[in-house]
């Protein structure tokens, strides 16, 4: 099998969590295999998330550049083709960084591409065999990967066991001068920071969630007695906030808020990886939800099969009672 | 300004209970509800926003077979000027980097300043725009929530990134975006919208017609493969409380009270 080889997404300076977890996916996939993490990046950021690589990982790329200093997925591609051998095996995260960067640079080395891997069944000579899923979640399949010219290969976060941080004194070797010419169509100009809204639903140990089973934006007003009764805070789904029913700044997930409460209710959420990546701290998760095959009963720890535009009156008089 | 929106048709994840075959190596498809991806109502309505203010033209389409045709005039309903369905038996178990060939030989045949695909669809991958974009040596976003033309040469868009922050950046044109729910909201298409562009042609391309060379296409030029549908054993899952209302109501409030969710 080819070389593997890991890109370590971190800010300022601090790896993310994929960073610990794609070892356990390179071990499903060879467990001999070599693999190497890349850094990109500028200065003593740089620096700091590579030797911190170096206690993970047996051998560590950097590629320092100015133009690296922001992670824009033009430039880091055009680093990475310029940097890593043509047949590499190269995983990346799937998150908003990912799904910039990966698909491009798929094509730019001519390797085989396969997005959001959940699960890996090891290496058949030069075919990958990878889980992944479809349609929200609702099915799960097998996807077989040529990787005989090299592949690009997504991870999804959390799927795979963190390894513990040990010292693998792994050397660290600057590849900069082979990153060659940077410059980019797409020109980084600067961050917006989310809104913050009237409510912190970061702060609250009790939360009502709703997602698309509300059905209606006259229906909110249903969720905000209940969470008024039970002395809880109205968050949501994406769909919600796509619709402008409630404000960005009530949506848990990846591209909204990570929340941390003792109790999570979700109702009428279906719950995709992108939602309930934004709920940690090991909640009690109670998912009430009209389609019995609804992924989030695999997640959660109580599940109530109803509509919930009936069962939330009822459950509001019942604790107002 | 000259707009492509890539659209597909795909299993409707709000109307469906998806479901294997008999044989527990596909899904049953016999009675699936199908639309146009989600994503794609975001992406065709930005263009025709955009045209809208700017001038120009809006043009849908799609790789798939005869029924995809119903999805390319729903967007056509909406306001997109033009459609054409990629469609022939060489296409068929194409994957993403398949499709993206398919795509980037019509982009060629025509005089496109942007490109937009929704982004991601039914296989939740998010790959096709970032591989047409790249093939053609195009700048590329993808997740784009804010979209701002700046001149005939430059437009400004938002990224959405983690924890609901937003990037801004500057593309030169052409370029390929990818566009997030969100970014503005789709107009609503009726049966009489539908019956109005009922009449209008939509052309139908083939390998041929493109130039494609059958085996870079389609499941003979596909690296990535799908092998076979099924549900994973996820072990217990959820405590699923039954009865009455009431009963139900009783077990989910102590449950509640016990980890501390209630007073």
């Amino acid at each position: 099998m080819a070389e593997l080889f890991a890109y370590i997404p971190h800010n300022a300076g601090i790896a993310e969590d994929i960073a610990m977890e794609y070892p356990e996916a390179a071990k499903k996939m060879d467990a001999g295999a070599a693999l190497t993490a890349v850094v990109t990046g500028s200065g003593a950021d740089l620096d700091k998330v590579a030797n911190a690589m170096a206690d993970i990982y047996a051998s560590v790329i950097k590629i320092d550049n100015e133009a690296l200093a922001y992670p824009n997925a033009e430039v880091i591609r055009k680093a990475l083709v310029n940097v890593l051998p043509a047949d590499a095996i190269v995983l990346l995260p799937h998150n908003t960084l990912g799904m910039d960067l990966a698909p491009g640079l798929s094509i730019k080395m001519d390797s085989a591409f396969v997005a959001d891997v959940v699960d890996i069944d090891g290496c058949d000579g030069k075919t990958l065999n990878v889980v992944r899923q479809e349609l929200g979640g609702a099915v799960s399949t097998h996807v077989s990967c040529d990787v005989s010219t090299g592949a690009v290969v997504t991870v999804r976060g959390g799927a795979f066991a963190p390894v513990e941080g040990s010292a693998a004194g792994g050397t660290v070797v600057d590849k900069s001068a082979d990153a060659g010419d940077l410059a980019a169509k797409r020109r980084f100009i600067e961050v917006v920071a989310a809104e913050v809204g009237d409510v912190d639903i970061t702060k609250s140990d009790l939360l009502v969630s709703i997602g698309r089973g509300i059905e209606e934006e006259e229906n909110i007003s249903v969720a905000q007695d209940l969470a008024e009764a039970m002395g809880a805070v109205v968050s949501c789904s994406r769909p919600i906030v796509d619709a402008k029913w409630l404000e960005k700044s009530r949506q848990v997930g990846t591209s909204g808020q990570t929340v941390k409460p003792k109790v999570y209710m979700a109702l009428g959420i279906s719950g995709s990886f992108q939602h309930m990546g934004g709920v940690k701290g090991n909640p009690y998760i109670v998912a009430i939800n009209k389609n019995p095959k609804a992924p989030i009963f695999q997640v959660a720890d109580v599940g109530i099969v109803a509509d919930i535009l009936e069962f939330m009156p009822e459950l509001t008089d019942a604790i107002s009672g | 300004m000259e707009i492509l929106v890539c659209v597909k048709r795909v299993p409707d994840t709000a109307e469906n209970e998806f479901e294997l075959n008999s044989a527990g190596n596909d899904l049953d498809r016999d009675d699936l509800v199908y639309s146009v991806n989600e994503w794609d109502n975001y992406a065709v309505e930005e263009a025709i926003q955009i045209v809208d203010k700017v001038g120009g033209n809006v043009t849908v389409v799609t790789v798939g077979d005869d029924e995809s045709e119903e999805v390319l005039r729903r967007e056509m309903a909406m306001g997109a000027n033009n459609g054409i369905l990629l469609s022939d038996d060489a296409f068929e178990g194409s994957d993403g980097k398949g499709i993206a060939t398919i795509l980037k030989a019509e982009v060629e045949k025509g005089n496109y300043d942007l490109i937009l695909t929704g982004a991601q669809a039914d296989e939740g991958a998010g790959q096709v725009g970032g591989m047409l974009a790249a093939m053609l040596d195009y700048p590329y976003a993808s997740l784009v929530n804010k979209l701002e033309v700046l001149g005939d040469a430059t437009i400004k868009v938002g990224r959405e990134i983690e924890g609901g922050n937003q990037e801004m950046n500057e593309m030169d044109l052409p370029c390929v975006l990818s566009i997030q729910t969100g970014i503005n909201e789709p107009r609503y298409v009726g049966i009489r919208g539908i019956r109005k562009v009922a009449k209008l042609d939509i052309p139908v391309k083939g390998a041929a017609d493109l130039g494609l060379d059958a085996s870079t296409v389609g499941e003979d030029g596909a690296k990535v493969k799908r092998v076979d549908y099924f549900v994973p054993d996820m072990g217990d899952g959820a405590e699923m409380l039954e009865g009455s209302t009431d009963e139900i109501i009783a077990q989910l409030i102590e449950r509640i009270k016990s980890k501390g969710g209630l007073a």
